[in-house]
């Protein structure tokens, strides 16, 4: 029974979670808590990512090459992945971004077709 | 280590990382280490399922899935031998056979030119259609014109013929043929040792060069590197050995002798200070081919040819007067090699597949049994969570993989036996590319085997995921015994492959019919106990020293033969024949024919069958004298020639005159006129099929053997030995000149039987495919009321403990066994009708629609359907009611 519920999750989280690490890495290259904090973090605490599910994230865009992987160092000197924006990624980024400002603008005008001038 | 491995270790030290900041950043926030840690591990979530998610990133999960499908089907396939053995079985012979014929038609239909760029190679063929007569040949300075025309690359002649081979222990007889200089070039052909002919020769005569084929080399040479340079007597002239053909080659000649060439020399078709050849002298038996100017095709080739034509017309009417209205027409290549065998061919290959079918429906049907025997497995694995998908995924892989297996069986015995195979394969039949297991061959068994396997593993698939869980889950220990609807896809599958069984019989029958008809056909001639063996006069090239070449140099040596023939064992009647007079087995050997008294025709006479014989051919063959009378020994070479006409001469020339007594001459250029003194009834010498081919006949000693036709037949009646009588022949033969060659002895009804090869082949085949077929439809039905019959233990047992008789159950089980198969005879009689008329060119005096034949095969078929019920149906009666009623 919980497996279903848990799948849903996943799948509706995927592609806003995909370009959120894709718009975080836009600052620069970081590492797997990193990400999860900043995302935590410049969403006003709104967002909470499931931390773990971040790395089938990562790992997703990872083979669609998006993004990098290299070795490095974490700010009190232990050995961790960072992950890395590539040229494709960044271009990625751009056509996530503008899908997603129109998706986002149409269904606020579904939800309040009066407003439509004044927010989106 | 695979890339998922090295990502997969990764994220174990990135996960350790990442809690281990957590934990971190959890201590810095005042938690004590331990609770640290465990915030650490719960915000970060179940680390098993992000391994297995980020796993599954770096997998190809439908191979993995692919790999478990196929270990669980060849459990299940272990699990049941016998099944596994019988489906097997099935598809090997069905692929098996199938592949068998397709690389029959791949070497024949699909690939039959081995030539570089097959396509632009057309034959050259004149018609006169005004006087009705087809590819009456062309003549020297016709050829030149289409050299010049610009259309062609290349424009060759060839003249093919049987030649003397002298030098070697015995004389023999090699197929021969005179090409133009520039033949090789023209196809495309390099040797395999030494050169070809220089195409640019304009030698007139003969050049004193030949190129041998790759099996003579081996069989009279031994194969000797050597050869190039060696001379060669061939008809008493010395030619050089200039190279040697690569094994393989064959000419893309019509009939299987011109195909195995064995010699070619280079003919200039001009003699030296003579008169230059005249335009209206066609060089009847002479093939022209021709290779078409790269980028044109044939279509536009044509049309500059029919201007061609027409331009020669205005220049030339003397040569090409309107009535005759002389055309020329391209025909590609292939398709004059191919001739008539690709409809017997596109037969073959629809019969085999119609039979692959069968044993698809088949398989299908036994898939179909064991599913529902499955059922529960089916049904317990769904109610564990497995996706229907999944399920359908499986049997089908299950359906393939058998196919494979199956495919893979009959490609094996393909192989073992294809050097059998291809000897049952008649001689008769277009194949210039070796028949051969090759990609297009394999490809095509792998498509197969795939086609099959997706047919017959689909239907036990589609019926996978309808069942009814807790209906298949209450049964008790059994497989469940199937849905309706299961038992209804399988009566579907039996109807089918009665219908298609149906089909493949009626095809069957109607060429057996034909074939039959063939063989009983009024020959209106006696081949029993007659044999005919071969000489050949040499026919060098200068006319001066041939010793036989006027009818007072021959004359005397024919009845030397014939003297000599009578005296040997068991020889009861001897007569002498040129090669047109061999019954039924010789290429057409037409003469342009004039009529006394209807010379206007003689620009371009009709063409006609001719022959010339000695005077007891007409005895000894068993021929009826009409009118008038036969030649006797005074039609000599000193007496005025003479001929015999059969009735179908007469009736096409003089309708409504007494032929006797008329004049006729068979070459323009003769001056003497012949006298028609007899007509004979008309016999199927020319062709079996053919009932009456207008037909004349010359006395052999006032027209000796010319050109094409230097063949000399020695026909003999009587009780002879097989074995022995050539021999003796060729001693009484070489007694008379050494240097002649003696072969081919065939017996008249070998001939004969020879000449149906080709059909017999085809007949063969599709009546094996059709038992087959039969076989199988028998097994499809006994399986199939065998499952009814257990299904309904039950309830027979019911009936026969309330009282039925046991006769009652035996004609309601019956009933259900004839129901299927005259529902599938109904289906198959409609498909049979089409195809039958698809067939009626392959068919011989019997109607596509044969009542006979349609009746004798549906009453069979139902006969077997009757038998294969029968057997499950006493098993029915003998059910004990208290077993069956404790069942369950």
């Amino acid at each position: 029974m919980s497996t279903k519920e848990q799948r849903e999750r996943i799948e509706l989280l995927q592609g806003t979670l995909d370009l959120l690490i894709l718009r975080t890495l836009l600052l620069g290259p970081t590492h797997g808590h990193a990400i999860a904090k900043a995302i935590q973090f410049n969403s006003d605490e709104v967002l909470q990512v499931e931390q773990g599910s971040l790395y089938p994230a990562l790992h997703r865009l990872i083979k669609r090459g998006w993004i990098s992987a290299e070795e490095g160092t974490s700010e009190n000197n232990r050995r961790a992945k960072f992950y890395r924006l590539t040229v494709k990624g960044r271009r990625q980024l751009a056509v996530e971004t503008s899908k997603w400002d129109k998706l986002a603008a149409a269904i606020a005008q579904i939800l309040r077709p009066t407003e439509q001038e004044g927010e989106s | 280590m695979t890339r998922r491995d090295r990502m997969m270790k990764d994220l174990d030290q990135d996960i350790r990382e990442h809690i281990a900041i957590e934990t971190q950043d959890n201590i810095d926030r005042g938690m004590s280490p331990e609770e640290a840690r465990y915030a650490a591990v719960r915000k970060f979530g179940n680390v098993t399922r992000v391994q297995e998610d980020t796993r599954d990133v770096w997998t190809f999960v439908w191979l993995e899935q692919l790999g478990q499908d196929i270990r669980y089907a060849l459990r299940m396939l272990r699990k049941a031998p016998g099944f596994t053995a019988v489906a097997v079985l099935t598809i090997a012979l069905g692929i098996g056979a199938t592949t068998a014929i397709f690389s029959l038609v791949d070497a024949t239909l699909l690939h039959p030119l081995p030539y570089p760029h097959p396509e632009q190679l057309v034959r050259v063929v004149d018609d006169l259609p005004g006087v009705g007569a087809q590819d009456v040949g062309m003549s020297v300075p016709e050829w030149h014109d289409l050299q010049r025309s610009g259309i062609f690359e290349y424009v060759s002649l060839a003249v093919y013929g049987p030649v003397n081979l002298t030098g070697s222990s015995q004389p023999t007889r090699a197929h021969y043929s005179g090409v133009a200089p520039n033949y090789f070039a023209l196809l495309g052909v390099k040797p395999q040792l030494g050169r070809t002919f220089d195409p640019e020769d304009q030698t007139p005569g003969f050049t004193l060069e030949v190129l041998i084929s790759d099996g003579l080399w081996k069989r009279s040479f031994a194969a000797n590197p050597g050869i190039l340079g060696k001379s060669l007597r061939l008809d008493d002239d010395l030619y050089t050995v200039i190279g040697v053909m690569p094994a393989g080659y064959h000419d893309p000649g019509r009939t299987s002798e011109q195909r195995n060439t064995e010699v070619w020399a280079a003919v200039g078709f001009a003699v030296p200070g003579r008169t230059p050849p005249l335009r209206n002298r066609r060089r009847t038996g002479a093939t022209a081919i021709a290779r078409i100017k790269p980028g044109l095709t044939i279509a536009a080739a044509q049309s500059q040819l029919d201007a061609l034509v027409a331009s020669l017309q205005k220049e030339f009417p003397e040569d090409y007067p309107l009535q005759s209205a002389w055309t020329v027409r391209l025909v590609p290549l292939k398709e004059t090699v191919v001739g008539n065998a690709r409809q017997s061919l596109i037969l073959l290959l629809g019969a085999v597949g119609l039979l692959l079918l069968i044993g698809c429906v088949n398989v299908a049907n036994l898939l179909l049994a064991r599913a529902s025997a499955r059922g529960r497995e089916m049904a317990v694995r769904q109610a564990l969570g497995a996706a229907r998908k999944r399920l359908i995924s499986q049997l089908l892989t299950e359906g393939l993989l058998l196919s494979l297996v199956g495919g893979l069986a009959g490609l094996a015995i393909l192989f073992c036996t294809r050097g059998f195979l291809v000897r049952l394969v008649p001689d008769s039949l277009p194949r210039l590319n070796d028949i051969s297991i090759n990609w297009a061959v394999l490809l095509f068994a792998l498509g197969a085997s795939l086609v099959a396997g997706a047919i017959f593993g689909l239907a036990p698939a589609l019926h996978a995921g309808r069942v009814d869980l807790t209906l298949a889950l209450k049964q008790e220990g059994r497989g469940s015994t199937g849905s309706r609807e299961q038992g209804r896809t399988r009566r579907a599958l039996v109807v089918t492959e009665f219908a298609l069984s149906l089909v493949l019989m009626i095809a069957a029958g109607l060429l057996l019919r034909s074939f039959w008809d063939l063989l009983n056909v009024s020959l209106g001639f006696n081949p029993q106990n007659v044999m005919a063996v071969r000489t050949w006069l040499p026919e060098p090239n200068d006319p001066k020293t041939d010793m036989y070449g006027t009818p007072a140099q021959e004359a005397p040596f024919l009845r030397e033969l014939l003297r000599r023939g009578r005296t040997l064992p068991g020889v009861e009647e001897i007569a002498l024949g040129n090669r047109a007079s061999i019954p039924l087995n010789h290429d057409p050997t037409q003469s342009p024919l004039v009529l006394e008294g209807r010379e206007i025709q003689s620009k371009q006479p009709p063409l006609v069958e001719t022959s010339s014989v000695t005077p007891d051919y007409f005895h000894l063959l068993g021929a009826t004298l009409q009118r008038g009378r036969l030649f006797g020994e005074m039609d000599n070479e000193t007496a005025p020639p003479v001929a015999v006409i059969n009735e179908a001469f007469a009736r096409t020339y003089w309708p409504s005159s007494d032929p006797l007594g008329e004049h006729l001459k068979l070459s323009p250029e003769d001056s003497a006129w012949t006298t028609v003194v007899g007509v004979i009834a008309d016999a199927r010498t020319e062709s079996l099929v053919e009932s009456s081919v207008p037909q004349v006949y010359l006395s052999l000693y006032q027209a000796p053997s010319q050109g094409a036709s230097k063949e000399l037949v020695i026909f003999l009646r009587g009780r002879l030995d097989p074995a022995a009588t050539p021999v003796q022949l060729r001693e009484q033969v070489q007694a008379v000149n050494p240097e002649l060659p003696v072969f081919g002895a065939q017996t008249l009804n070998d001939a004969l039987s020879a000449s149906l090869s080709e059909r017999r082949f085809s007949m063969e085949m599709v009546g094996l495919f059709a038992l087959t077929a039969l076989l199988l439809a028998g097994l499809g039905i006994y399986g199939v009321i065998s499952y009814i019959v257990s299904e309904r233990t039950h309830e027979i047992g019911i009936r026969l403990a309330l009282g039925a008789q046991s006769r009652n159950i035996l004609r309601m089980v019956l009933r259900q066994g004839l129901g299927l198969a005259i529902a599938g005879a109904a289906v198959g009689f409609v498909c049979a009708l089409i195809v039958s008329h698809l067939m009626a060119g392959l068919l011989y005096g019997v109607r596509p629609t044969d009542p006979v034949t349609f009746a004798g095969v549906a009453l069979l078929l139902i006969g077997v359907a009757l038998l294969a019920s029968y057997i499950p149906a006493r098993r029915a009666i003998r059910v004990d009611p208290l077993v069956a009623l404790r069942h369950e």
